[in-house]
């Protein structure tokens, strides 16, 4: 027995090693947030992500929401995702609110003009979430600031599904989602969408590798927001974001995001500030693999 | 009767596979012309961008891994630079090896210099 759990620390020391050590590329999602495009993690790649959410909604609490991200390559048409959610409140204190599980397919086999991705969505929080990654139905500034004690008895077990579609067009990346999402218990399905247009600010590579080099940086804006339910479909008492945003990548891999959010309705919260900070590890599963066999490649 | 269509669909899903795998023949694009072919900066810039896309799969010395082919090939310093960069656009999903599409046309280029050095 302390044979067993020598050598299960010997594997969890490794793995750890692999994720401090292991090798690094590029996080290359773009700036969005909420928006998808339909770049598919590479296979084998971990990538980390924390997308924070925060804002002072009138008649609430300022506060702070985090999705801590971890995005995995399993094929080349195959990405799957896990978010652990949690929130801080002002006055109200700080709580877990659930789990997301997602699942990216590439649809087509070769690059076209326009490239569909399905991604279907089971996410297990309560009505306290706040991080916002999608916006849907008839989604509002009421749900930022619902009491924390009251809002977390509201389970919301959920299937989502989007439909992804993207496309590369000379340095442009342009993306638009269109998602349906269904509460497993109750309520009728919820409609929303989200589009983007993003580019870098050079196409091309400078020979030297430097930090501040122009193609490090993305510009782009999206708009995402809710499109009323099944019982009725519409812009009537939807909120809607426009939302520009930045992402910086350095030259050790990480990059940064960040996104002013400005509600154009009065059901949206007035100006939510999303950033967020994303790390990917290249051909993670590949060292965990070798580790776990005792080096062997 | 149910063999003979397990084995067909087994013949028909090899050869699918070994048309994946024999990609740089197949693969479209010969007649297009690098527009920074011999430019030693671009080939320079080319490099960077490998050590952060491709290496990770291919080796930081293009030597392969596995089931990853080496690109310090004569195959591919000869191969025409449209069919690298139909093949760096398109990836050959089944076999895994992913779409490059998000990196603009100037940076696929550079990589192509690159590996043609």
């Amino acid at each position: 027995m302390r044979l067993y759990y020598m050598q299960l620390m010997c594997r969890l020391t490794a793995m750890a090693a692999v994720w401090l050590f292991g090798a690094r590329c590029r996080a290359g999602e773009g700036p969005f947030f909420v928006t998808y495009t339909h770049q598919m993690e590479e296979p084998g790649n971990l990538e980390f992500s924390a997308k924070s959410a925060t804002g002072n909604p009138d008649r609430g609490h300022p506060f702070v929401a985090t999705a801590a991200e971890f995005e995995y390559g399993m094929t080349a048409w195959w990405t799957a995702e896990w978010y652990l959610d949690g929130q801080a409140t002002g006055s109200e204190g700080a709580l877990f609110t659930g789990f997301r599980w997602e699942n990216r397919f590439r649809l087509l086999w070769r690059e076209h003009w326009i490239n569909p991705v399905l991604y279907l969505e089971f996410e297990d929080i309560d009505a306290a979430d706040k991080t916002a990654l999608e916006v849907v139905g008839h989604d509002g500034v009421q749900d930022l600031t619902a009491p924390n004690q009251v809002a977390r008895r509201e389970k919301q077990r959920e299937m989502e599904a989007k439909l992804i579609l993207g496309s590369y067009y000379r340095g442009w990346t342009i993306a638009e989602n269109f998602i349906a999402e269904k509460n497993l218990a109750h309520a009728p399905y919820e409609f929303g969408y989200a589009a983007g247009i993003s580019r870098p600010l050079a196409l091309a590579a400078r020979p030297e590798t430097c930090n501040f080099c122009r193609e490090n940086f993305q510009v782009g804006v999206e708009v995402y927001g809710g499109l009323g339910t099944w019982a009725g479909f519409g812009l009537r008492d939807t909120s809607h974001y426009v939302a520009p945003t930045v992402s910086w990548t350095l030259l050790n891999g990480t990059a940064f995001q960040v996104s002013p959010s400005f509600g154009a309705t009065a059901s949206s919260a007035r100006f939510l500030l999303r950033f967020g900070v994303s790390y990917e590890l290249a051909q993670f599963g590949r060292s965990v693999g070798a580790w776990l066999r005792g080096g062997r490649q | 009767m149910r063999t003979r269509a397990i084995v067909l669909a087994g013949c028909l899903l090899a050869v699918a596979w070994a048309g994946e795998l024999d990609l740089l023949s197949r693969a479209p694009g010969a007649a297009m012309r690098n527009p920074l072919e011999n430019d030693a900066p671009a080939a320079r810039a080319g490099a960077r961008l490998y050590a952060h896309a491709c290496a990770p799969c291919h080796g930081l010395h293009r030597e392969g891994h596995g089931r990853v082919p080496p690109l310090d090939r004569a195959a591919i310093r000869q191969a025409p630079p449209g069919t690298l960069f139909w093949i760096l656009r398109n990836g050959s999903l089944r076999s895994g090896m992913p779409s490059f599409a998000s990196l603009p046309e100037p940076e696929r280029w550079q990589i192509i210099a690159f590996l043609r050095e």
